[in-house]
């Protein structure tokens, strides 16, 4: 067991920056929510699987909805603990803990607050490893693990308690009570026992977005090479170096699409990636060949300072390094490649993992 | 006639301008107390002239004082916030944010109330006038009558703060009231932190303008006088007094409007080279690109519509390493450039200067005692373009023992800095022209990559008061519409139409305004095709009305 307090709560959420992966929401209004619990309330327990009972049960918390209005009508507060304890009262079981469904960006920070608030452990792994833009995108899916009993709570005391036939059914009905919720909802899903989430879930992500964070927060203050840190404590690969030569967006069916061109510079002069984003970055193709795709993770890193660029952030003339970051094996089984693989978003190629391609 | 002064954290700046002429222009010493630098520069200007002071339409006055305030947490009055949007906002209430030192100074009296909206205009919650009369009586009991007032999307309805306005002003009748609606945009935390912050800066700013106003009457100026806001616009004292916040990032806009004006070119990048930092900016319709992301005042995140500067460690007193050894290098003297590669000799040739750094330390405003041309013992940037031969300053022979290869590599290093800083700020690989103004401009000698042509145009050291000077009044609509009630033209229409009126009564002529920036978002996620309009409009200076000079020369 280990204790998350304020100064583990900045790492992890600088580090769930780069497993955001260029989405997962800015982890700002999480990361104040959290502090003002652990502020209010006190540090919160950080337990690894391994230390739980077989049947104890685990609910993840999250936020779900339009980045824009979380940063304007920001939650209450109650929404959150409603949400977590309505799944637990349908069941008719005793919670144990809460965890992370998605491990990059603000949905990482999201639970401390919920574990805070009711002195509830939390539990260190996720269900994505990254950050993906759709609710079924968890290795729980892959598990068969219903999302459902799956709550909805907004800021005026309202749950909406939901069973579905599929996890995918799950994310069609929840994108639409969110907006009747005002565009932001609070969320509790996926409830299982820890010997359920000893099979489904990713471990150790938690840690990991702290690790990350540690590295990023040292590289900041020393300038030391941070790409090089960064990409030794991920354990990924430097695949390219180049400047932003253009930005392409566009918006599809709810979803911040579009395409970058990065021009090479250094080792990479001459070759050109081509950088496809959609809420998170998704694929990139080097001179017209694919070389990483989803489920591997791929973080752009501002060359001299090592900051995490955003989809959003993408600009003409930025300077970024590009490190692919092997993803859970659990992607890359043919059910999680289904839910996740290139095919999925559209693209045209085999998943090849990064570390074939890349791997000594 | 107009005079445009720019209060900088080192120097006063001002310039007298007749029409589109520079007549003349001076650099006194900023001194601690605002208005008797800003009146030995006015003297100045007009002593260098002679004219007489009748001739002078206007003074317009761009200054960091109020940023200073917040960042040296100075003169700041305990101001109370309330916010509507109960039930909806609870877990992070107002000033959750700010650094313990200044929420104490402030004073940290926080109330929620019931109320805000939804992003489509729905109500979150019924407003309660009766909860909102019982804060205010507490927070006149408490002794205040500073106080802020947010709701959640006011942005796009306003109501409420301006409901709850009229409440505290029964209770308080001499409340000094904020609405964050009138400041800032999209961003709770962001708009409430700036409309806070200008409730605790209003009697600074009343007291401040009423000192500009003293060194106007003492060189019997009757003139009205204006202060710069930070999108490169006038406010009226009246109106300055009201909204002190709106000055911050002041500077480099006055900087950069200048350099528009200078040159002549409405849109292109501007490099700001001063003594230690080189600011980049983009001009977009001959006003500074706004920044995207949150801005930091002393801690606290705002979104004010700053300009988007970018900053490299690059000036006139840049230092250069590696040290030439054979320079002349007193013991004891600056322990400044030591540590970078001490092996190195003037002897290794034009080979060996392939890694030579400039900046990011600086000797800064210490530039002429410092400097070897101004007899000092560091070697600066300014000294190496000196040994180049393309500016004559200072003691030219001190520099004359440089290796002509090490004069090389820097000016092309320093060429190569400006060039990727300037590459970062613009948005296509189009060639865009570059307009270079500060007292650092020597430091350009030649071409840098991606730009069209580069332009140093006359009066480059004062560009940031000529920017205060010509500056335009305007006004902005920032919210979100619903498309699928209005058409796009019709909120199109709308939203220009808010803007002039803001423009309107920010005292711009109605004859004369110009919608300047129109930028849609459509936001993802929302239904019914929210989509967020941003308009800005701008005119020229209504002559200004006889009362405002009588209004704060009581005291």
């Amino acid at each position: 067991m280990r204790i998350i307090d304020e100064a583990v709560l900045e790492d992890l959420a600088l580090g769930a920056a780069v497993l955001g992966t260029g989405g997962g929401g800015d982890p700002y209004i999480g990361k104040l929510m959290a502090r003002q619990a652990i502020r209010d309330y006190g540090p919160v327990e950080l337990y690894s699987l391994d230390e739980l009972e077989d049947d104890d049960l685990v609910v993840p918390t999250a936020m779900m909805g339009a980045p824009t209005v979380m940063v304007e009508k920001m939650p209450n507060g109650d929404d959150i603990v409603n949400a977590f304890q309505s799944v637990g009262k349908y069941i008719g079981k005793p919670v144990k803990a809460t965890m992370s469904i998605e491990a990059g960006g603000l949905n990482s920070v999201v639970p401390i607050y919920c574990a805070a608030r009711l002195r509830v452990p939390m539990v260190d792994c996720d269900g994505m490893g990254r950050a993906f833009p759709e609710l079924q995108m968890v290795t729980h899916t892959i598990h068969g693990i219903s999302s459902t009993p799956f709550a909805m709570s907004d800021e005026r005391g309202n749950t909406v308690l939901m069973e579905t036939i599929s996890n995918l059914w799950t994310e069609t009905f929840a994108r639409s009570v969110t907006v009747n919720m005002g565009a932001m909802a609070m969320i509790a899903l996926y409830a299982a026992t820890a010997a359920e989430l000893r099979e489904a879930a990713i471990p150790g992500t938690i840690t990991l977005a702290e690790e990350i964070g540690k590295v990023v927060r040292r590289a900041r203050l020393e300038e030391d090479e941070p790409v090089e840190t960064i990409r030794e404590a991920v354990g990924g690969y430097l695949i390219f170096k180049g400047k932003i030569g253009d930005v392409e967006r566009r918006t599809e069916a709810g979803f911040a699409k579009g395409d970058a061109i990065i021009d090479g510079i250094d080792e990479f002069a001459g070759q050109s990636l081509l950088l496809s984003f959609q809420n998170e970055h998704l694929a990139a193709r080097i001179d017209g060949e694919f070389k990483v795709t989803v489920p591997d993770l791929l973080a752009v890193l501002d060359v001299d300072t090592g900051e995490p660029i955003t989809t959003e952030g993408l600009r003409y003339g930025f300077r970024v390094a590009v490190i692919a970051i092997p993803c859970a094996d659990k992607w890359r089984s043919p059910k999680g490649l289904e839910l996740v693989g290139p095919a999925y978003f559209g693209y045209d190629t085999e998943y090849v993992p990064v570390e074939e391609r890349y791997g000594a | 006639m107009r005079i445009g002064v720019d209060v900088g954290g080192t120097n006063t700046d001002a310039v007298l301008m007749d029409g589109t002429n520079v007549v003349s222009s001076t650099k006194t010493p900023t001194t601690a107390n605002v208005s008797e630098g800003i009146a030995k520069a006015l003297r100045a200007v007009i002593a260098d002239s002679g004219i007489d002071t009748s001739a002078i339409d206007g003074v317009m006055i761009g200054t960091t004082h109020f940023t200073n305030a917040v960042v040296e947490r100075k003169h700041l009055t305990p101001t109370a916030c309330i916010r509507l949007g109960l039930p909806a906002t609870v877990c992070l209430p107002p000033m959750v944010d700010w650094p313990d030192d200044l929420r104490e100074i402030v004073g940290g009296n926080a109330h929620l109330a019931h109320g805000g909206h939804e992003f489509d205009g729905r109500e979150i919650s019924a407003y309660q006038p009766d909860e909102v009369r019982e804060i205010a009586e507490k927070i006149r009991d408490a002794g205040l009558n500073a106080i802020a007032i947010s709701s959640v999307f006011s942005p796009v309805n306003a109501t409420f703060e301006e409901q709850s306005a009229d409440i505290v002003r029964e209770v308080i009748p001499d409340a000094n009231i904020t609405l964050s609606s009138e400041i800032g945009r999209i961003g709770l935390l962001e708009r409430e932190n700036a409309a806070i912050m200008n409730s605790c800066l209003r009697q600074l700013a009343a007291r401040t303008v009423d000192g500009f106003k003293a060194a106007l009457d003492e060189l019997q100026i009757s003139a009205p006088f204006y202060i710069s806001q930070n999108d490169g616009t006038l406010m009226n004292a009246e109106f300055a007094k009201e909204y002190p916040v709106l000055t911050f990032a002041s500077g480099p806009t006055n900087s950069m409007r200048g350099a528009a004006f200078l040159s002549g070119l409405r849109d292109a990048i501007v490099v700001d080279i001063g003594g230690t930092t080189t600011d980049i900016g983009v001009l977009q319709h001959g006003f500074p690109r706004v920044a995207a992301l949150a801005v930091d005042i002393g801690g606290v995140r705002t979104n004010f519509r700053m300009p988007d500067t970018y900053s490299i460690g690059l000036g006139g007193g840049s230092l250069v390493s590696p040290h030439p050894k054979s320079l002349p290098h007193k013991e004891g003297g600056t322990s400044t450039t030591q540590q970078d590669s001490p092996s190195r000799t003037l002897g290794e040739g034009a080979g060996g200067w392939g890694d030579v750094k400039v900046g990011p330390r600086s000797v800064g405003y210490e530039l002429t005692e410092k400097a070897l041309v101004f007899g000092g013992d560091t070697l600066t940037a300014t000294d190496v373009i000196v040994a180049g031969g393309s500016e004559d300053i200072g003691d030219k022979s001190a520099v004359a023992g440089l290796d002509p290869a090490l004069v090389t590599a820097v000016q092309a290093r320093i060429m190569e800095m400006i060039a990727i800083a300037v590459d970062r700020m613009k948005t296509s690989a189009t060639p865009v022209p570059v307009i270079v103004v500060g007292g650092g401009s020597i430091l350009v000698t030649g071409e840098i990559e991606g730009a069209s042509e580069i332009i140093k145009p006359d009066h480059f050291p004062v560009a940031n008061a000529i920017g205060a000077a010509i500056a335009q009044v305007g006004g902005e609509c920032d919210r979100i519409f619903s498309l699928a009630e209005l058409s796009r033209d019709e909120a199109l229409d709308q939203a220009k139409g808010e803007a002039s009126e803001r423009a309107v009564n920010a005292g711009a002529d109605a004859a004369s305004i110009e919608i300047v920036d129109v930028e849609e978002v459509p936001l993802a996620y929302l239904p019914g095709n929210a989509t967020r309009i941003m308009v800005k409009a701008i005119g020229d200076l209504v002559e200004a009305p006889p009362s405002v000079p009588s209004m704060n020369g009581g005291k």
